[in-house]
Parts: C-alpha cells; sequence; structure tokens
C-alpha cells in the first residue's frame, strides 16, 4: 500500500478503470497536456492517448451534453468541470437530459456518466472557486451525489460512480486534495453509493457531516472527549443521494442528540433533508434540538474572510458544547 | 500593415432541386428508387393526415396540447430517410414525419400527447432518441453520440434535428464547435421554419442565413429550399456521404415554414399575417412532390386516392388502439418507474406512501 494525496488517489482510480475498461473515457478543459489544474488526471493522456484523454473546448454545457451522447451510446465518459462554480452552465444538460434520459426513453438509455468537479472553500481561490452548493444536485431526481472526505473513500467512491449505471455528480473538495495521505491499496477497492459510515463510535451525541467538513469534525468530537468526556458518534454521509439515513437513525435513538455540520448555506441546505429525517424517525428519542453548523446564507466571502465563513472544530465544538451540557 | 480580404475556405450554397411551381432541375435530381419515392409520398400524406387529426383530437379534448409539423415534412423527412437504421436520430420535437419513417408508431405519439411516459418507449434494437423539449440542448448528445460511433470504428453517424430558434442557444454554437473540433459524424439539420412561437427569424439573428454560421466553426453549411424534398434528401446524402468517409459535420439549413401554431395552446394570428400564411400555403411541400411523382408517372390519380384511403385507415386503427391502451396505463404509481436503475429505500418508502393514499382515496371514495 502506498500513501496517496486525494488527487493521488483519484488519479489511480481513473487509471485502474480506463486501464479496465475501454469505454471509460475521460474529458473537460485542460485534463489532458496539462493534467487537471489540480492534476487529478496527470498522466492519463501519455498512458491512453489523446482518444481516451479529451482535451475540450471552453464550453461547460458542451462537456456535459457531449459526455450524455456518449453515455447513451454505451462509453463511461468521466467529464471534469474544472470548478464547480462552473458546473451550473451544466445545469441544464444534467437536470433534463442526464437526470430524466432513463424515464425519457422508458428505460432503453441510461446516462453512467461521472461529472467530476472540487468544490468548497479554504484554498484561497478567486471569487466563485469557493462554494458548496451540492444541495441544487442533491435536489434533482434522477442523480446521485457523491461527496468522500478523503484519500480511500474518494478512490473508492469514484471506481464505483464510474460503475454506477446511473448519473453520478462527484464533488471533490479542494481543500482536501492536498491536506494528508492515507493508505490506498493499490488492488480495486470499491465503496456502495447511497451508504454512509459511522467513523468514530460514541453514546452521547450524534455527529452527522461529509466531505471537507469531516476532518473539523473529527477534530471537535475528539476535543470533546479530551476535554469533556463526552463521546460522540460521528457519521460520514459520503453519498449526500440517495441520502442514507439508517445508520444517523440509528445513532440518534442510541445518543439522543444530534448536529448537521456542512460548508452549503444553511437555508434548504442537505442539513434541513437530515434534520427532518431526524424528526420523522428519531423524534421520540431526542432530548434537545437538533443543531447545524453550518456556511451561511451568503455568496460564499473572497477568500480574506472565507475562514470565518467555513465551519471550524471550535464552532462545532461550541454548538456540541450547547447541546450536551445547555451551554 | 496590409488590410485585406480574408478568404474563408468554406463555400456556402443554396440548393433547390423540385421548385414550388413543380419544376425540376434534372441535372441535380437525386437518384431515388421508385419504391423510396412512393414510400416517401407515403409518409409526408400519412404524418400530413395524422398532424390534422391529432389537431381535432385535441380540440376534442382528447388529447394534451402538441406541436404540429404541417408545413414542415419535406424538410425533416428528406433527410432522416437517408439514415440507415443503426444511425443515430435525434429530434427536437417537430419531426413527427420522420419519426414515422424510422418506425415510431402513431399510437405511441398518441400515447404520449395524452400524457403518459408509456408513450415514448424506444425499442432495443433502436438508435433514436425521445424527443427533446428544451429548445437545442440535444444538440451536443448528437456530438457525444457522433463521437463515440466514430471512437467505436462504426460507420455510423449521429443526425440532429433544431429549429430557427435553437440557432441562438449556446448549445447550439458548443455543439457546432465541438463536432468540428472533433471531426465527428454528426450532421445538424435546422428546420428554419420562420417563427418560434411569435418570434421571427428576421429577429432571431442578424445573419442573412443560419446556414452561414457553419462556416464561423470551419464546417461546411448549406441552405436548402426546405420544402423540396428532393432538396433536403440530396444535401443529407452528400453530408452523410462526408461524415461516413470522415470528412465530419455539417450544417444543413431546411428553410420551410409552420403552416399552423407553435403548440396547440398558441394563436398565431397574434403575432403573423394570414396573408404570409396564403403565401407559403402555395409553397406546400407534398403538392409539389406529387406534381412530381404524377409527371415521372410513379403516381396516378386511383393510387393518390388509394393511398390517402389507407393512410385515413391506419390512423383510425391507430386512434383506436391507443384509446384501448390507454385504458390499461391507469396505475399512477408507474411514475416510480425509470428513474434509477436500483429505487433507494427513501423512494420505496414513498412509493408505498403513494400506494396507501391511492388506497384510502378509493376507501373513501373519491374518484382520485
Amino acid at each position: 500500500m502506498a500513501k496517496m494525496t486525494m488527487v493521488q488517489a483519484l488519479n489511480l482510480a481513473l487509471r485502474q478503470e480506463m486501464q479496465k475498461d475501454d469505454g471509460v473515457i475521460v474529458l473537460g478543459e485542460d485534463v489532458g497536456v496539462d493534467g487537471g489544474v489540480f492534476r487529478v488526471t496527470d498522466g492519463l493522456i501519455s498512458q491512453f492517448g489523446e482518444e481516451r484523454v479529451l482535451d475540450t473546448p471552453l464550453a461547460e454545457s458542451a462537456i456535459a451534453g457531449m459526455s450524455i451522447g456518449m453515455a447513451i451510446y454505451g462509453l463511461k465518459p468521466v467529464c471534469e468541470i474544472q470548478f464547480s462554480g462552473f458546473s451550473y452552465q451544466t445545469f441544464h444538460q444534467i437536470e433534463n437530459h442526464a437526470a430524466r434520459m432513463r424515464l425519457r426513453s422508458q428505460g432503453r438509455y441510461h446516462v453512467p456518466m461521472v461529472l467530476r468537479t472540487p468544490y468548497g472553500g479554504g484554498v484561497r481561490a478567486l471569487e466563485h472557486h469557493s462554494e458548496s452548493r451540492e444541495a441544487y444536485w442533491a435536489h434533482t431526481p434522477g442523480l446521485k451525489m457523491v461527496i468522500p472526505s478523503g484519500p480511500r473513500n474518494a478512490r473508492a467512491l469514484l471506481v464505483s460512480a464510474i460503475r454506477d449505471p446511473d448519473p453520478v455528480i462527484f464533488y471533490e473538495s479542494k481543500a482536501l486534495y492536498r491536506a494528508f495521505r492515507e493508505e490506498v491499496p493499490e488492488a480495486e477497492e470499491t465503496m456502495p453509493i447511497g451508504r454512509s459510515r459511522i467513523v468514530r463510535e460514541g453514546k452521547d451525541l450524534t455527529m452527522i457531516s461529509y466531505g471537507a467538513m469531516m476532518r473539523p469534525t473529527l477534530e471537535a468530537a475528539a476535543l470533546l472527549e479530551d476535554e469533556e468526556g463526552v463521546e460522540a458518534e460521528v457519521i460520514d454521509l459520503l453519498t449526500v443521494s440517495p441520502l442514507d439515513d439508517e445508520l444517523f437513525t440509528q445513532s440518534v435513538i442510541k445518543t439522543g442528540r444530534a448536529m448537521v455540520i456542512h460548508e452549503a448555506p444553511r437555508s434548504f441546505g442537505p442539513g434541513a433533508e437530515i434534520v427532518t429525517r431526524i424528526m420523522e424517525k428519531s423524534f421520540y428519542y431526542l432530548e434537545v434540538p437538533i443543531a447545524r453548523v453550518t456556511g451561511f446564507d451568503l455568496i460564499a466571502p473572497l477568500f480574506s474572510r472565507e475562514k470565518a465563513y467555513i465551519p471550524n472544530a471550535q464552532r462545532i465544538l461550541r454548538a456540541a458544547r450547547r447541546l450536551t451540557n445547555g451551554e | 500593415m496590409p488590410r485585406k480580404k480574408i478568404k474563408i475556405s468554406q463555400p456556402l450554397e443554396y440548393l433547390s432541386i423540385l421548385d414550388d411551381k413543380g419544376a425540376l432541375d434534372a441535372d441535380l435530381e437525386p437518384d431515388i428508387p421508385e419504391e423510396i419515392l412512393l414510400k416517401l409520398y407515403r409518409t409526408m400524406m400519412l404524418a400530413r393526415k395524422f398532424d390534422e387529426r391529432l389537431l381535432n383530437l385535441q380540440r376534442q379534448g382528447r388529447i394534451g396540447t402538441f406541436p404540429p409539423i404541417s408545413g414542415q415534412e419535406a424538410s425533416h423527412l428528406g433527410a432522416a430517410a437517408v439514415l440507415e437504421p443503426s444511425d443515430w436520430f435525434v429530434p427536437a420535437f417537430r419531426e413527427a414525419a420522420a419519426e414515422i419513417w424510422r418506425g415510431r408508431s402513431l399510437e405511441s405519439m398518441i400515447i404520449y400527447n395524452n400524457g403518459f411516459s408509456e408513450g415514448v418507449e424506444i425499442p432495443q434494437d433502436s438508435n433514436d432518441l425521445p424527443v427533446s423539449v428544451p429548445v437545442g440542448s440535444q444538440i451536443p448528445h448528437a456530438v457525444g453520440l457522433a463521437w463515440a460511433a466514430k471512437y467505436r470504428q462504426t460507420d455510423r453517424v449521429a443526425m440532429v434535428f433544431f429549429g430557427d430558434g435553437a440557432s441562438s442557444q449556446g448549445d447550439f454554437h458548443e455543439g457546432l464547435n465541438f463536432a468540428a473540433v472533433f471531426q465527428t459524424p454528426a450532421i445538424f439539420v435546422c428546420q428554419n421554419n420562420q417563427w418560434a412561437i411569435s418570434f421571427p427569424r428576421s429577429k432571431q439573428t442578424r445573419s442573412e442565413t443560419i446556414a452561414q454560421k457553419a462556416l464561423a466553426y470551419g464546417i461546411p453549411g448549406i441552405q436548402i429550399d426546405g420544402n423540396d424534398i428532393l432538396a433536403s434528401y440530396a444535401a443529407a446524402q452528400e453530408a452523410v456521404q462526408r461524415a461516413r468517409s470522415g470528412g465530419g459535420p455539417t450544417l444543413i439549413e431546411c428553410v420551410t415554414y409552420r403552416l399552423t401554431m407553435h403548440t396547440t395552446a398558441d394563436d398565431p394570428q397574434r403575432y403573423r399575417a394570414n396573408q404570409e400564411v396564403e403565401v407559403w400555403k402555395q409553397r406546400d411541400p407534398i403538392i409539389r412532390f406529387q406534381k412530381y411523382l404524377f409527371e415521372k408517372g410513379i403516381l396516378t390519380e386511383e393510387k393518390i386516392a388509394a393511398i390517402e384511403s389507407t393512410v385515413l385507415d391506419e390512423i383510425q386503427s391507430a386512434v383506436d388502439r391507443a384509446e384501448e391502451q390507454i385504458k390499461t396505463l391507469g396505475n399512477p404509481a408507474d411514475m416510480f418507474e425509470h428513474h434509477y436503475a436500483e429505487m433507494s429505500p427513501s423512494l420505496k418508502a414513498q412509493k408505498e406512501e403513494l400506494l396507501g393514499e391511492m388506497a384510502a382515496m378509493e376507501k373513501e371514495g373519491h374518484n382520485g
């Protein structure tokens, strides 16, 4: 096993799937010769050629639309949209066609494409480069919305996403791309889409998060235990949609306290859905109201102020304390 | 420093073979076998009569709204008739004659226009895409299909249809550009029917033609008389041959006219003069083609009458069959089908919820 960054792990997933299946095609802006602006597709063009790694003209809608056509044909396109802030130019293609083609053709066609895109703040980027708007996709029937939280699960989930028969929107946290390394096995590894994981067990409080927010959430959970002896159970959703409510429902029944942490704006965000599911399925076990620690309902600020916008371990810790000792 | 003319290497042509008086340019006449000519004529008649019948059904409240095609039969049928069954056919929503040519049943269209998704069922061996309502959004799909056909080393092509309104959409420009850059075997057929609902072609673009937009992308473009089926056939044949032999994409602008409304929810009298419609009625694609076939000795008065009668019978039995089939399609819970390969637990629960609601409605005596 090699220690890899998330960028390297994603690259491994693409490389191995391309080796295994000549229907896997990578396309997007600067994904070929340049290897992607974050280098996720580095070296693929020299290994697989221009025929399978397409540097496209600069047009997000056509990248998505062409991918849909390829996928209808039976190929497995993995398109990269350079930043999620530019993915809105693909929205009508994804909503009107990728998500609907199975229904619109009564099952004759389906769209096994993956749209990979870096999301989220924390890397001092330009305007339009820092937001977290997974709710748009998660709200769209016909799509799956996946957000890994580390190198190993990123690799396994990307492999699963490529093999998935339905369109998958795959958000990659820029802040996590090179934040840390993990052992990633060379041998094939997949993870089921639509299933969350308990990443830290506890009995006093349930913390639900995903993606880049897993790190501050886990940090807060460790501080809670060290400083107050409170044992938080931490759940990593991994897939935002379809939402797996089984694990967190069981956890809340056990702990009686719940909080949701995400970087996305609060109102109508994934937290709103998660909290509602908790209310529907485990309300009578709750001892205190559920807390949300999220981005504010604002356009992600330019980077000089982004630290105050993005939830950090201390903000999560303070919210957890309010839940556990009524501070 | 010089200031000089830049020579654009692509030429731009206009093609008309059979004019609105039925006069033929024999030098340009494509070589189409007699049985294909007859089949084209019959399909045009069937599509026209079916259009008229659908309008009737809509006015009687027996189907929902639909986009009529009358006047545009030659423009889309001539182009689509050149395709092989294994080629990809990517329609917008005003290509009914081509859909019929490709094997779509009349009853499926009635069922679709009655609000049942079952009406778009596409056979497993078909390479036709379903109609696409968001204007122009299907154009990049043809580019992807054509790219894949080339990647898989087939000689298949993808032909995509759209209107003059779509030529303002980003997807039109992005699609043409991608097709040109990757030299994909895609044929872009613009049915310029002069009106995007109430918005005339003259305001849609300052370009003299839509065909000339091809030149900006470095691909061949041609403008044709879209009401001349010989011209649409010939232009498409040339484009398809070029695409199959690795010559890349082509844009064909068919100058035609929507004789009736955008959809049955629209009243064209609000935005265009009857006089204009009358002028275009004189250019009807079926009348001139009928005259051509008559003069070639392929059609006689008796044959025309016989075709009309079988066409009307075919439509009647399709209406009857569709209305019978619709009676079996009542289950609202079928709306949960075809969203994902596998339904998520939460979706399964929502389906159960609907079934429960339906049972409750029945128990409480609501007609639901």
